[in-house]
């Protein structure tokens, strides 16, 4: 695979602050080494600054947003001073990029603030690809692939070719696409344990998709989405992997699929 | 007037954080009502007279009309003629009294009778005022001339159309109703956008045509 | 038929629609429909998203100016012949209703489909005063003769499938031959054109909704296909229109911009078969046409909405596009709300008008995916009105206590970062532990609402910041590497 690299030597380097997301922090780190992996060949210069935490969405979407004020503001104070702000996650990269302003529409001062975070904060794919223009990653991955629009970064960051396009140049996957990629897998947040049967439907649904696609392995750019398809394979028996795009992207994918058990 | 009345009219003024409009506040709304201005209208329309004819006949089609092109009025009895025949449909029909021009003499075999539509009559004959070839639709207005009953009580329906009248978007249409209303004197009580045979999609969502309204839409395509 | 919301138990109703597989049977077919045709007509028209906004800035204009265009509205009708009633409750639209009934001598009535009826409960107070209603839509008169209220606002019987229709048809119709054919849908609708075209006649008042109210001349506009709208309002002796008062627009012209949206985003046609403009009585030389047309404009809560946070809801033309494209609508169909207003439009209108402490759920009953807010075709942010109902219930003490707590333990942690390191770090360490090599738990104290349907995937046993500062400290981050592995574009 043939790649230039056209960043102007003069240009200082990019300087990217990684939000991993709380769920990525918690569950699967390997996906934030991941992203920072897919920066840092980029040309980025990467930080994860200690202050980080959760971007409050939950606390903002069950009606809470003095919770979620006081977690947001966390992260207007932890991401000051990089170029950019990046997640794996488009979920929580909606969040910053335009529910903060939402959030601080009392306070013109912390409003204003919300509003450059946002204006400086993508989710990862998209970043790659829409801001530094990537365009082909020397990747390999064997298999079957499908990906999962995630909702959020579908409607919210409009997501949808990026990925595509990133992924058909990693050499050995095959990609599928899902009857219905665009249609919710039933995780939102909160709504799976207040509606979990409701949910359950959902991801049934899901999961019948996708394997009916005939793919062995489904990337997303959500791991709350990628957990639930992969909490209700692991309980149906279903032998489908589930993966972030970052894990394959970035090569890193030596970790077993999520909720799979160590080999 | 009512009690009920004033208190609505209060309630929304309340709601929005103000009084009854004043003379200024008013402007705007009487402009907008004296000078109806147009949206944006589908760039799909912007065809000569030749290309709208074509649209609409495609669109009509593709709506389950069906379509018949012919010379002149005088041609249009026999049109209609052929249709009932191949249709097997009864040689009889209702006509709008605003088609009485028509001359039936060349198709001596089709009982005609003019005026409303009552049940059981099979089949009703019309005249309209447009054709919309934005989507294949027929604009037809109520009158003296056109009782609405035609449209709707038999299960066939036949309509009339000058080649003339065939014009691009919906707006185009209503300036024909509104020029012959304004002629008149009086808007006609009832104007019907009429966009294939009436359909409906209740059970199981499949699509079956022929429910209240009629089970068959011809439209007769008038050259001159 | 039920008319008292049930939207309080939405969980037990969802449950209860989940174990109806003759159910889950008709919304598959609901899903398969109308969002394909959909995609295929707006694809179709390039302008369809400019025209969002175009008619979201009509019905902005009008509901600002609602109050003016009202009374113009009204005075044009009584131009042209008809009358005008206020109805500020759903109370007083029914008793108006009834008291034109009564004085039209009516025995028969007929009525298209409206749901704006639905809501004042029109038509038990109909059929509880001696009325025989007659519903003509298709759909309509389906489930009167179920008993049952709709569950979708443009497929009411979108539930019932045509088997059920079948029965349904044998044993309401009598003096027909028990053994006839009625499996294809063909025969049941010819059945029922056969059934109501006696009652058209006969009825002395006939009733439609109206999906316009034109104030530059007085008009309403209905927009059917069957065509049952157009023989209600033609052959009765009166007309009753029963709208409410967010259903009004300036002029034509904005009518037909709103109308461009409203077929393709609702069955996913061009257009509608038929789009009625009717204006008045029947003229003196007219030789059909009711003698006499009447409005009954409804508020029932509508002024409250405006000005408020609520106000963008009044903009819904009734397309049905949000449920239709809604994956918990999908999964529970429209019963399980519990109220006339089903899927993402219902969630926001339900709470509006009859009370959240009634309708607590619904607002609540969404991933959030946001695609009810994509197709909406008058732009409503369906989404943030949901919010601004969680916001309020969260506020007066809703919803569950344990949700609450951990929700409020979580924030809490989440605004101390150091001390919310410490405590994921035992937490990913513990899951780790607990789940060993299987990689995925089964059951998770405090996790119910997870476990019960999914297992919960492992937490890989430390922490990203956990992991990132170890490594950091080893091999500082700083420069980036000298031989990317990107292309970088421009």
């Amino acid at each position: 695979m043939s790649e230039t690299h056209r960043q102007a030597a003069e240009r200082p380097p990019i300087k990217v602050g990684l939000f991993v997301t709380c769920l990525v922090d918690l569950f699967r780190p390997s996906v934030g080494f991941a992203a920072l992996e897919l920066l840092e060949q980029a040309g980025c210069v990467v930080e994860a600054p200690a202050g980080q935490t959760c971007c409050g969405q939950p606390a903002y979407n069950s009606g809470d947003p003095k919770a979620a004020r006081a977690v947001a503001q966390g992260l207007l104070d932890t991401f000051e001073g990089y170029d950019y702000v990046v997640a794996p996650s488009g979920s929580c990269a909606g969040m910053i990029r335009y529910h903060l302003v939402e959030l601080f529409a009392d306070d013109p001062e912390k409003q204003h603030r919300a509003r450059h975070l946002g204006a400086r904060t993508h989710e990862l794919v998209s970043f790659l690809v829409d801001i530094l223009g990537v365009t082909a990653l020397s990747a390999r991955f064997e298999g079957v692939v499908a990906y999962h629009d995630s909702c959020s970064g579908l409607r919210e960051l409009d997501i949808k070719t990026q990925p595509r396009r990133l992924l058909a140049g990693v050499e050995g996957l095959v990609l599928k696409e899902l009857k219905e990629p665009e249609v919710c897998c039933g995780f939102g947040g909160t709504f799976c344990v207040k509606y979990p049967q409701i949910s359950d439907a959902m991801v049934s649904n899901k999961l019948r998709d996708i394997e009916d696609a005939g793919a062995g392995t489904v990337l997303a750019g959500d791991l709350g989405c990628l957990m639930n398809m992969a909490g209700k394979a692991s309980r149906s028996g279903s032998k489908v992997e589930f993966r972030h795009i970052a894990e394959v992207l970035a090569g890193t994918d030596g970790t077993p699929a999520i909720g799979r058990p160590n080999r | 007037m009512s009690a009920a009345r004033e208190q609505i009219l209060s309630g929304i003024r309340k709601s929005l954080g103000r009084g009854p409009l004043d003379e200024t506040g008013m402007a705007p709304i009487r402009q907008r009502l004296q000078a109806p201005s147009r949206h944006i209208i589908p760039a799909r329309v912007n065809l000569d007279a030749e290309g709208l004819v074509a649209l609409f006949i495609s669109k009509a089609k593709g709506v389950s009309a069906s379509v018949d092109e012919v010379a002149d009025m005088a041609a249009a009895p026999q049109a209609v003629a052929r249709y009932l025949i191949k249709e097997n449909l009864p040689a009889r029909l209702v006509q709008a009294p605003g088609l009485a021009d028509m001359d039936w003499s060349v198709a001596p075999t089709i009982e005609v009778r003019s005026g409303l539509a009552e049940e059981p009559d099979e089949v009703g004959l019309t005249p309209a005022v447009a054709g919309v070839a934005e989507t294949g639709t027929l604009l037809l207005a109520s009158g003296p001339e056109t009782p609405t009953t035609l449209n709707f009580v038999p299960a066939t329906h036949i309509v009339v159309l000058r080649r003339d009248q065939i014009v691009g978007p919906y707006e185009d249409a209503w300036d024909h109703l509104r020029a012959n209303a304004e002629a008149a004197g009086s808007q006609p009580r009832a104007a019907n956008f009429i966009t294939g045979p009436s359909r409906t999609g209740d059970i199981e969502q499949k699509i079956e045509i022929g429910v209240h309204g009629p089970l068959r839409l011809h439209i007769v395509i008038v050259e001159r | 038929m039920k008319t008292h919301p049930t939207s309080a138990t939405f969980p037990s109703n969802a449950s209860t629609a989940l174990a109806d597989p003759i159910l889950q049977r008709a919304l598959g077919n609901l899903k398969k429909g109308f969002p394909v045709k959909r995609a295929e007509v707006v694809a179709d028209l390039p302008e369809f998203e400019a025209l969002r906004d175009v008619a979201r800035d009509i019905k902005d204009h009008t509901l600002n100016h609602l109050d003016a265009y009202l009374e113009i509205y009204e005075a044009n009708v009584v131009q042209s012949g008809g009358q005008v009633h206020w109805a500020r409750t759903a109370e007083e639209a029914c008793e108006t209703v009834m008291t034109i009934c009564r004085d039209a001598g009516a025995r028969i009535v007929t009525k298209g489909k409206s749901m704006v009826a639905e809501e004042i409960g029109l038509n038990n107070y109909l059929d509880t005063r001696g009325i025989e209603r007659v519903e003509t839509d298709l759909g309509e008169y389906i489930i009167q003769l179920r008993d049952e209220p709709p569950s979708h606002i443009i497929v009411p019987a979108v539930h019932v499938t045509k088997e059920q229709i079948g029965e349904t048809f044998r044993a309401a119709h009598d003096g027909l031959d028990p053994n006839r054919d009625l499996t294809e849908p063909r025969d049941i609708t010819d059945e029922a054109r056969d059934r109501l075209r006696q009652k058209y006649f006969a009825a002395e008042v006939g009733i439609t909704g109206a999906n316009f109210l034109v104030a530059e001349n007085g008009s309403s506009i209905i927009v059917t296909n069957e065509g049952n709208g157009d023989l209600t309002q033609t052959l009765a002796k009166v007309h009753i229109v029963v709208a409410s008062l967010e259903k009004l627009v300036p002029t034509m012209e904005d009518a037909i911009a709103v109308l461009r949206l409203l077929a393709r985003s609702s069955t996913g046609q061009e257009f509608s078969v038929y789009t009625t403009v009717s204006n008045g009585p029947k003229r003196p030389a007219d030789l059909d046409g009711p003698e006499a047309y009447h409005v009954v404009l409804v508020d029932n809560g509508r002024t409250a909405m405006l000005g408020t946070e609520n106000q963008d809801m009044l903009r819904c033309i009734r397309c049905a596009a949000c449920m239709n494209h809604c994956p918990v609508y999908g999964a529970v169909g429209g019963h399980a709300y519990g109220w006339v207003y089903p899927g993402p439009m219902g969630a926001v209108l339900t709470p509006s008008l009859i009370g959240i402490e009634n309708s607590g759920h619904l607002p609540h009953a969404s991933t959030f995916c946001g695609h009810c807010e994509q197709v909406c075709p008058m732009k409503i942010p369906l989404t943030k009105m949901m919010r601004h109902y969680r916001n309020r219930a969260y506020a007066s003490g809703h919803g569950s206590k344990i949700g609450r707590i951990a929700l409020g333990a979580w924030s809490y942690l989440a605004a101390r970062p150091a001390l919310y390191r410490w405590v994921t770090k035992i937490a990913a360490r513990g899951l780790g532990w607990f789940a060993g090599r299987r990689g995925s738990l089964s059951r998770v104290p405090l996790a119910g609402g997870w476990t019960e349907m999914r297992d919960l995937p492992a937490p890989e046993g430390e922490t990203f910041m956990e992991r990132y500062d170890r490594e950091s400290r080893r091999k500082p981050r700083q420069e980036p590497r000298q031989e990317p592995q990107s292309g970088l574009g421009q």
